[in-house]
């Protein structure tokens, strides 16, 4: 049974004449799915059924084939993302150097699980597969910030900028 | 539109411009000094834009802009020293450069014209105090770049630096003297294979598309790097994206197309990027479109971003994803080359296939011949990673001893640590053990060994590595990349992973293990596409040369390499520990307890072995058993 | 043509065959869980591999895609083929709920089959697993992903034959499923009912809805009188489930198999078959005369109806108002038929026997009765009622032929070839090309007749020119409707059946596995019963049968007038588009 998301859907109008102006300038192309899914998880960050909803509607497919796509690719999310995202790289070289230690530790502090977000809102956890940083092994990233060479003790340290800059 | 002739005149007009990046070669740049600066995804992630922002004040600041040309390039090879930054005419290479240290460089280097020595690679500056170049040391020494021969030269975001280098040289060649057969004997002739994965030889499979009769073909690029630790593909791109437009145009001519797709990942912002402005450069030019270099032929490229999903590096894979579709391959035949995309003939080459052709064009077949192995011909890529001291690219020719590789381009092992052994291939490929390091690398001899070449990610275990937690690891990642659809590999490497899992935990029993064997056996020779078929590799491989270390997890319930977190745990030694409670005080779980000043204790049911209080005791009294 | 060998004997095929269907020319039949001709041919499954020997090598190949070719060697029966086949079985075995003994597919079951054709070990692989709710919300269909064997034959019905969408495949790997977009139930979703994921599943993870114990309890309520009507259709298939041959026509044996089961009266539903189509061919031509709402869309079949409502709401009103047969059935019985007899229509349990899962649907929609109550209490499927029939223990096949009873007895050969694609038009040309030209001895329409999806036919009545047009399977009514829709398609009437075949291959009728159906067309066989059985019948146009005659001068009246507007039309309602 479909249950609704405890977070509710704050999408605007100018979002949508957003995705809708895309999807008319795809739709004529062959395969626009994905384009037009890759579009409206920027436009709106994850892709909650209204928003697949309208990709449905704007390129006459059925909503499971909409759904089926979004949920076999990683990297659509239906579920909405915490203020800063946290991504722990888990690519062999990241592993190989204890990247799943990393991951463990940020778990822990924050209490929740990989792929979950915490219940304020502020961090959400993934996983994610070589940023390409191989070089600075273990890696994690938050929002658009690289910290590499990480250890389990600059744990700590590193989310406090981000709680401090959110009280301010 | 852009003639062959206006294409030469762009060619030498910005040939004196690049001049000076090539030793030995006459500066006619007009700068007196070229600074690079890598732009790559590992020295970007590093901070090396910070740096460039740095350098541009700095100069400005010295009025320099006349004599100093600043560039950013794709990658030099050597992530691990980012953010990198080489000077010329003097190649002097800074490493680890950071935005406070550009003042003293800028001061020292570009306006007194001293190298500044304590910023420069280490391995470049001899004990007598000289500098040597680059090309000299250890590193670069017995690489040969083909593929990567632009990447860290030319700014991939000016086409007439590439143009400045033979760029679209090919390609002209091609349209005005070459028929599509002549192409094709010359790809057969060069002996050059897919760097994919497979090894299939290009020439032919451009052949087979070629055969085919349709209205419309299409040519794909496979730019969907999905081995966890290989990034050779993402720095071509990075580096040297003409070089894949070029190539994917002569495809195009080769086999009748009028149409590409690039299909990359989205977790390669930079090279994205790259490619978008490249694209939009080469369409200004003239040199993707209509009727290029004023013949009939005409080729258009559309990018297509991936979206983490492993199993679309798979061809029949891929191109379902471009068509929109949940991203699972499809039986062949049909193969791609009589109907592919969207039903149509279609090739499908990785990127650093594409980035060989146009060299093979313009130096033709047989130097590219000369270079490698009896079936393996030319170079080869490697992403260099895990415990080795010069992570990196690295490329060389085919036939190279992996011994080369780790010890002498990659450095070795670091903190006195035994190589264990070497995982090429990624999850689809297997592992050749310490015995076998004297191995030229080539497709057959990987393959033999029971690896493969996969796309050229190769990661170096030491001895505090687990060989049964390196095949957990990889079948975890293809467990969450299986693509569901045929029945060994949705339950077959789920399975897999549980017997691995299994053993690991301690609970392993001997039957297991030939329930694995059966199971490998199995996917093998009925999984749908290669992504099943070559998931059992890390096992096989594993077990293969480590068995040893799966009886130990099984028959004696430990792990040798102290890997396995249920088969080990830490204990205080009471004689060494003097109390300082350090110890106590990191651990997340309050599982060590004990008064200031006495010997402390581990409770061993709180204990989440995370390693933080041996890593914090100061007297070794910490042990993991 | 190509020649192979396989298991040494030569074989000659057209070169367009897969090893799976030149096998079957050596009488060598290769299992397949997820290959089922016409609906779904991905390879997945892996069941069907076979050795094939090229340039010295061996290697498996899934038989039902790998297309033949000259001088191929293949093998079907190799220790390579059997131990392959027996641990993909053992494979699929661990993540299936093995709940065989009550299963409703127990006895029927693709997967049980070949696990004890191969031998398997049930519990070699097996592990702990992923539970699935089950979805039992919708009135008509229950999915039960614990016992998917992820085949995906239902979503390739529901998304390729049928183009409703409404289930298909979620996430991946291990974790992939069958459902439809975001967890909904089919009762949220835009199915339509029509079951045809029901009929293509190998294992138990779809059936109806069973009501067979409702039934059951109102033929044990003493209070209560238990009628019971069966569609055309059914004769034709209610064989098979007791071994028959497939078109068999054993309405006979059925009706008194239904006697048997202690109800209060057996009738022919081939009589609102009839009626539908006086009510529909009176309409048709009111509609002609307008010139409005034109095409008209028959309405018997409630899939389609849902179908319009969910997909084309735009072409509501031209789906014509008349009630489907079943309905109209409904409303004589409890009106007409109660009143007769002095029964209160609350008292009696109207049961209809129908090939079909969205007529469980049809029974609930409000605007369908004539009471607050249901018309038609509960529909049963052909499978339901071949367990009822086996719970009472009936010796089915023995059985001496019965007869209908009265009054609802005598029906039309109209009404029987109501079972099959086109015969619903065929039915309405019969009657209007006698009223148009004054008697016509026409009575074979043989244009619309036939199991291809689309078929088109002109014909002069009265003087005029009809345009009409016959399509089976829903993924061939969007065609017509898009066709309709951009001008390309212009007719008067237009019949469409929700099912590929019509209600012969319907829903809810006996599962034929891999072994059936990949190698005989049960659309065509089953219909050849009903068309065997118009033929042998005294009236074969609906408007002469005396029952209906009785009904207008007993109870309706005229056709579309009136009582028969109010108890015999609907009313449709737009619905949810995703």
């Amino acid at each position: 049974m479909y249950i609704k998301p405890a977070v509710p859907f704050k999408g605007t109008k100018a979002q949508e004449i957003e995705l809708k102006e895309f999807i008319d300038l795809e739709k004529s192309q062959p395969g626009a799915l994905m384009p037009v899914l890759q579009k409206a998880q920027e436009i709106y960050g994850y892709l909650p059924i209204e928003v697949q909803g309208m990709v449905a509607e704007g390129l006459g497919i059925s909503l499971s084939e909409v759904y089926g796509v979004a949920t076999f690719y990683s990297q659509f999310s239906l579920n909405p993302k915490g203020e800063h995202r946290i991504s722990v790289c888990l690519g062999t070289a990241c592993y190989v150097k204890g990247a799943d230690k990393i991951l463990e530790g940020i778990e822990q502090r924050l209490g929740i699980k990989c792929g979950e977000c915490t219940p304020d809102g502020v961090f959400s956890i993934d996983s994610c597969r070589c940023v390409g940083a191989c070089g600075l092994a273990p890696v994690m990233m938050i929002d658009d910030d690289v910290y590499g060479r990480m250890t389990v003790d600059q744990i700590d340290d590193i989310l406090k900028k981000y709680t401090v800059k959110r009280k301010k | 539109m852009l003639t062959i002739e206006e294409l030469n005149k762009i060619r030498e007009k910005t040939k004196n411009l690049v001049s000076m990046r090539n030793e030995g070669e006459e500066n006619k740049s007009g700068y007196k000094y070229q600074v690079l600066v890598c732009g790559g995804t590992g020295c970007h992630s590093s901070g090396s834009q910070k740096v460039l922002d740095a350098l541009h004040e700095e100069v400005a600041s010295h009025q320099l802009e006349k004599d100093v040309k600043i560039v950013r390039t794709g990658c030099f090879g050597l992530c691990s020293l980012g953010p990198i930054m080489i000077v010329y005419p003097e190649g002097a290479f800074y490493a680890r450069v950071t935005p406070e240290s550009i003042h003293e460089i800028v001061e020292e280097h570009l306006v007194n014209g001293n190298m500044v020595k304590h910023l420069l690679y280490e391995s470049t500056v001899c004990e007598d105090g000289t500098v040597k170049s680059l090309q000299e040391t250890n590193f670069y020494k017995k690489q040969l770049r083909v593929a990567l021969k632009n990447c860290g030269v030319i700014d991939p975001e000016d086409i007439e630096e590439y143009i400045a280098t033979d760029g679209y040289q090919a390609l002209a060649k091609v349209l005005t003297t070459m028929t599509p057969d002549d192409v094709i004997q010359t790809l057969l002739d060069s002996g050059l294979r897919g760097r994919g994965g497979g090894g299939f030889p290009t020439g032919r499979k451009w052949a087979f598309a070629k055969a085919s009769d349709s209205d419309q073909k299409y040519v794909c690029c496979n730019a969907d790097e999905g081995d966890p630790g290989a990034f050779m593909d993402r720095s071509i791109l990075e580096g040297d994206p003409h070089t894949v437009l070029e190539a994917m145009a002569i495809a195009g001519y080769t086999i009748g197309a009028s149409k590409g797709y690039i299909y990359v990942r989205a977790e390669y912002p930079v090279a994205v990027n790259r490619l978008n402005v490249a694209i939009a450069q080469a369409k200004e030019y003239g040199l993707l479109g209509d009727g290029i270099f004023g013949t009939d032929f005409s080729f258009d490229i559309e990018l297509r971003l991936g979206a983490g999903a492993f199993v679309c590096g798979e061809e029949t894979a891929l191109m379902t994803s471009i068509e929109g579709n949940r991203g699972e391959p499809r039986p062949r035949p049909p193969f791609p080359a009589v109907k592919g995309l969207f039903g149509k003939p279609t090739i499908l080459n990785n990127v650093e296939t594409y980035a060989n052709i146009c060299k093979i064009i313009l130096n033709g077949p047989e130097w590219f011949a000369s270079m490698g192995t009896e079936t393996s011909k030319g170079t080869k890529v490697f992403a260099l990673g895990g415990k080795i001291t010069n992570v990196g690219l690295v490329e060389v020719p085919m036939g190279t001893k992996l011994r080369e590789i780790v010890e002498e381009i990659g450095g070795g092992v670091p903190n006195g640590k035994k190589f264990k052994a070497a995982q090429t291939g990624g999850p689809s490929g297997g592992c050749i053990p310490a015995c076998h390091i004297d191995v030229p690398i080539d497709y057959d001899n990987l393959i033999k060994l029971g690896s493969m070449m996969g796309s050229g990610g190769l990661i170096v275990m030491d001895e505090d590595t687990c060989m049964v937690d390196i095949a957990k690891f990889f079948l975890e990642f293809t467990v969450d990349e299986s693509c569901g659809k045929c029945t060994p590999c949705r339950i077959g490497t789920r399975r897999l992973y549980q017997f691995i899992e299994k053993i690991t935990k301690g609970e392993g029993e001997l039957e297991d293990l030939d329930k694995i064997k059966e199971l490998c056996a199995h996917m093998q020779s009925t999984s749908l596409c290669a992504l099943g078929q070559t998931t059992p590799n890390p096992v096989i491989s594993t077990m293969r040369y480590f068995k040893d270390e799966y009886i130990a997890h099984v028959k004696d319930k430990t792990c040798p390499a102290g890997v396995c977190k249920n088969l080990m745990s830490y204990e205080i030694i009471p004689k060494l520990c003097k109390g300082c409670t350090l110890c106590a005080k990191n651990c997340p779980v309050d599982a060590i307890s004990g008064s200031v000043k006495e010997p402390h204790k581990i409770d061993r049911e709180k204990c989440i072995k995370c390693g933080l209080c041996m890593k914090n005791c100061k007297f070794g009294a910490i042990v993991k058993k | 043509m190509v020649t192979l060998k396989i298991n040494g004997i030569s074989v000659t095929v057209p070169e367009n065959y897969t090893i799976l269907q030149a096998a079957k020319e050596i009488n060598v039949e290769i299992p397949s869980l997820c290959y089922l001709k016409d609906v779904n041919c991905i390879g997945s499954c892996r069941v069907c591999v076979v050795e094939l020997i090229e340039r010295g090598k061996s290697r498996l190949v899934a038989s039902c895609v790998y297309p033949v070719a000259e001088g191929m060697e293949v093998y079907t029966n190799t220790p390579a083929v059997r131990t392959s086949r027996r641990t993909t079985i053992e494979l699929i075995l661990s993540t299936h709920h093995k709940k065989c003994l009550s299963c409703v597919r127990g006895n029927n079951c693709e997967l049980q089959k070949l696990a004890f054709d191969y031998g398997v070990d049930e519990d070699r692989f097996a592990q702990e697993e992923i539970k699935y709710d089950i979805d039992d919300l919708s009135p008509y269909i229950v999915r039960d992903n614990n016992k998917c064997i992820m085949c995906r034959r239902c979503t390739a019905a529901c998304n390729n034959v049928q183009t409703v969408g409404a289930i298909g495949e979620i996430a991946r790997g291990y974790k992939v499923h069958i459902g439809c977009a975001f967890e909904k139930s089919l009762d949220e979703s835009v199915c339509v009912g029509c079951g045809q994921c029901i009929v293509a599943c190998p294992v138990g993870a779809l059936s109806e809805k069973s009501q067979i114990d409702e039934v059951w309890d109102a033929i044990a309520n003493p209070k209560k009188k238990v009628v019971v009507f069966t569609a055309p259709s059914i004769r034709a298939t209610l064989g098979e489930c007791f071994d028959m041959p497939v078109g068999t026509n054993v309405e006979g044996k059925m009706v008194a198999a239904i006697k048997r089961l202690g109800v209060d009266g057996v009738f022919n539903m081939d009589v609102t078959a009839d009626l539908t189509i006086v009510e529909e061919a009176t309409e048709l031509l009111e509609r002609m005369e307008k010139g409005s709402s034109l095409p008209m869309f028959t309405s018997c079949c409630p899939g389609w109806v849902k179908f319009v409502e969910h997909q084309y709401p735009e072409f509501m009103p031209n789906l014509s108002t008349c009630k489907s047969p079943q309905q109209m059935f409904g409303a004589v019985l409890k009106n007409y038929y109660a009143q007769k007899n002095g029964i209160n229509p609350k008292d009696l349990f109207v049961v209809s026997i129908i090939p079909c899962t969205a007529k469980k649907f049809e029974c609930t929609r409000a605007e369908e009765n004539a009471f607050d109550f249901a018309d038609v209490d509960v529909s049963l499927t052909t499978r339901e009622l071949s367990k009822m029939i086996k719970g009472a223990g009936l010796k089915f096949t023995d059985l001496k032929d019965e007869q209908f009873d009265d009054p609802f007895e005598t029906a039309t050969g109209a009404g029987a070839i109501f079972g099959a694609t086109g015969g619903v038009m065929e039915a309405a040309l019969r009657t209007a090309a006698d009223i148009l030209d004054g008697g016509s001895k026409k009575i074979e329409f043989k244009e619309v007749r036939g199991t291809e999806g689309i078929k088109e036919a002109t014909y002069t009545l009265g003087g005029n020119k009809l345009h009409i047009a016959v399509a089976s399977g829903l993924g061939n009514a969007r065609k017509m409707l898009d066709g309709i829709k951009s001008g390309e398609r212009h007719y008067d009437f237009v019949e469409i059946m929700a099912c590929p075949g019509g209600c012969v291959n319907g829903g809810g009728q006996p599962v034929q596995g891999d072994s059936v159906r990949n190698y005989v067309d049960l659309k065509s066989l089953r219909a050849k019963a009903l068309y065997d059985a118009d033929k042998k019948l005294k009236y074969r146009k609906s408007h002469l049968n005396p029952v209906v005659r009785m009904l207008y001068d007993e109870y309706f009246d005229a056709p579309g007038k009136h009582r028969a507007h109010r108890l015999l039309h609907t009313t449709y309602v737009k619905r949810e588009k995703y």
